[in-house]
């Protein structure tokens, strides 16, 4: 009971957040409904029973991601972007094409997945030990290629943001 | 219900002392440091200016919120906002005592535990740079943008070492319940030397671990020496510039709400929380002794009043000393009570010290150049939180528990 009614009102902000964040013309605006959007979703994983995932959702992503992201855009000192004219095409078959697509989307969805009560709160117990036991026994070759990969990007990025030295 | 209205006297009680404790912390700190420089700091409002936070409040207050133009309003009034919410917030998961019955109802000391407590902390801090950081971008104004990039990409710098530094202790304790952690902290090696962290085998926190997290805390909170967010010689007053009234007031109270998380965090995980340093019949004297010869010495020293005024403040502030020491030795007598008394003393005293620390080297230490905090970070503190998270994890995995 109390369950669903945290999950609607954090599902509503979600998607609130997520539309403001498409309709704003400010980037900072848009970095900070984004920040709403992953903030919302650390808890629906809470609710879920995922505590480990929502909680590296808010360090990593809502705190260290985003704060570089800010950080950029504050730097950068970047303005409002002007809002060009929407084509006539856009005007007309915007709106009727979205709504097709989204009720197809939901269709499909509701074909794939059978029906019933799929989802319970609470029933994923995805704590930090289960997690780092998953991480460090059945999936330690995915998760050290991910490490090698995220290496490789850094040293990467080094490469092509050094100065050439001659 | 019943779990309702207890949980909202706790809430009430801790949200009433925390705020009083923010009020006084700030006269504590203008007090040593007045000291530290040879002055007297605060004198007039009450005696020895002990009611001078509550002045404070008052003309923080009253005074007009001034808003200059050109500002982005929105972020504007967001960012004060955040900022204290966002340091308020951690205070919840932080245990102050062990568990206790009060008529009949059994309750901790804590608002609420999350096995993940120490997790949830490390998030709210990391979001926490927001309000900083919004503060000084919608402020249009250079310096107040400058100090909000400074703190951006100083806490990002600090939260890389704070984090690994912060993983050696639960790597040892193999939990992340603030209560799990206080419990792993429990007991004492060879009968004397308490089991904290700082001492505990296989590797004692003491070398590495605790003094880089303090380092980092003092980085996290923005005080000196890493104050660069507000360096009023560079910066006029950094992020809160164009801020005023109870705007103002609010980063003010963020700062040292932010300093109080900080210094119960690592009262938890490194200084065992509320246990006391030897065992109990000989660490429950100790409170006893010290409020008695601090009562003591303000009567003498009222006998002999330096100033007109201490012939009265200073035999009363005496009595009120010996009242609580009378009171430590009559909980002995009822030993529930006694329990809860010393683990509060305990937990506070950890506390305050760590907090005397925050304030004494604000009177001590120059700031830092901005550079030089950049390399110090990346250079030498994350070198070292590796290092320390290496060296603990292969004594524990070397020498596992029974």
């Amino acid at each position: 009971m109390w369950s669903a009614i945290i999950f609607l009102v954090f599902a509503f902000v979600a998607v609130v957040a997520a539309i403001n964040l498409v309709v704003q013309t400010h980037p900072i605006s848009s970095a900070l409904s984004l920040i709403g959007v992953m903030g919302s979703l650390a808890v629906l994983y809470l609710l879920l029973g995922a505590e480990f995932i929502a909680a590296a959702q808010l360090v990593v992503y809502a705190g260290a991601i985003m704060v570089l992201f800010v950080f950029v855009i504050m730097l950068l000192n970047a303005g409002a972007e002007n809002a060009k004219p929407i084509g006539s095409r856009a005007k007309y078959f915007g709106l009727p094409l979205l709504i097709a697509f989204l009720g197809i989307m939901s269709f499909v969805v509701q074909a794939v997945i059978p029906g019933g009560n799929n989802v319970v709160f609470g029933e994923y117990h995805a704590g930090p030990r289960d997690v780092g036991k998953a991480l460090f026994t059945d999936y330690l070759l995915p998760f050290e290629v991910v490490s090698v990969l995220i290496l490789i990007a850094i040293i990467g990025a080094i490469v092509l943001a050094r100065k050439e030295i001659d | 219900m019943n779990f309702l209205i207890v949980s909202l006297i706790k809430a009430g009680v801790v949200a009433f002392v925390l705020m009083t404790t923010l009020a006084y912390l700030q006269w504590i700190e203008r007090k040593v440091i007045a000291h530290i420089q040879l002055r007297v700091g605060p004198y007039r409002v009450g005696p020895h200016g002990l009611l001078q936070p509550l002045a404070d409040v008052i003309k923080l207050i009253t005074k007009e919120g001034f808003i200059p133009s050109h500002v982005n309003l929105f972020f504007y009034m967001l960012a004060p906002f955040l900022a204290v919410t966002l340091s308020l917030i951690s205070i919840s998961v932080i245990p102050f005592g062990p568990e206790i019955e009060v008529a009949g109802v059994k309750t901790w000391l804590q608002l609420t535990d999350l096995n993940i407590g120490v997790l949830f902390v490390l998030g709210i801090s990391s979001v926490g740079v927001y309000g900083v950081a919004l503060a000084g971008w919608a402020s249009n104004n250079k310096y107040s943008l400058l100090g909000g990039l400074r703190s951006s990409a100083q806490m990002i710098s600090y939260e890389l070492p704070l984090a690994l530094t912060v993983a050696a202790p639960l790597l040892m304790l193999n939990t992340l319940s603030f209560r799990e952690i206080v419990n792993g902290q429990a007991g004492y090696l060879g009968g004397w030397l308490a089991r904290w962290t700082i001492f505990q085998l296989p590797f004692p926190q003491i070398f590495l671990g605790f003094p880089l997290f303090l380092i980092c805390s003092f980085a996290e909170t923005n005080r000196v020496p890493f104050d660069l967010p507000e360096a009023e010689n560079e910066l006029v007053a950094g992020f809160h510039t164009e801020y005023s009234s109870m705007k103002f007031a609010s980063f003010f109270m963020a700062e040292y709400a932010n300093m109080v998380t900080v210094t119960c965090v690592a009262t938890l995980l490194f200084l065992g929380g509320w246990t006391p340093p030897f065992p109990a019949p000989y660490s429950n004297v100790i409170p006893i002794v010290l409020f008695a010869i601090g009562g003591l010495a303000a009567l003498y020293a009222g006998i002999n009043p330096a100033r007109p005024k201490d012939r009265f403040t200073l035999p009363v502030a005496g009595l009120v000393f010996l009242g609580l020491a009378a009171a430590f030795a009559a909980s002995h007598l009822v030993p529930a009570l006694e329990t809860v008394l010393m683990a509060l003393f305990w937990f506070c005293g950890k506390v305050l010290a760590l907090l005397f620390l925050f304030i004494w080297i604000r009177g001590t230490l120059p700031r830092f150049r901005y550079d030089q905090l950049m390399r110090f970070a990346w250079t030498f503190m994350f070198p070292m939180a590796m290092l320390n998270l290496l060296v603990t994890s292969i004594m524990v995995a070397l020498f596992p528990k029974p």
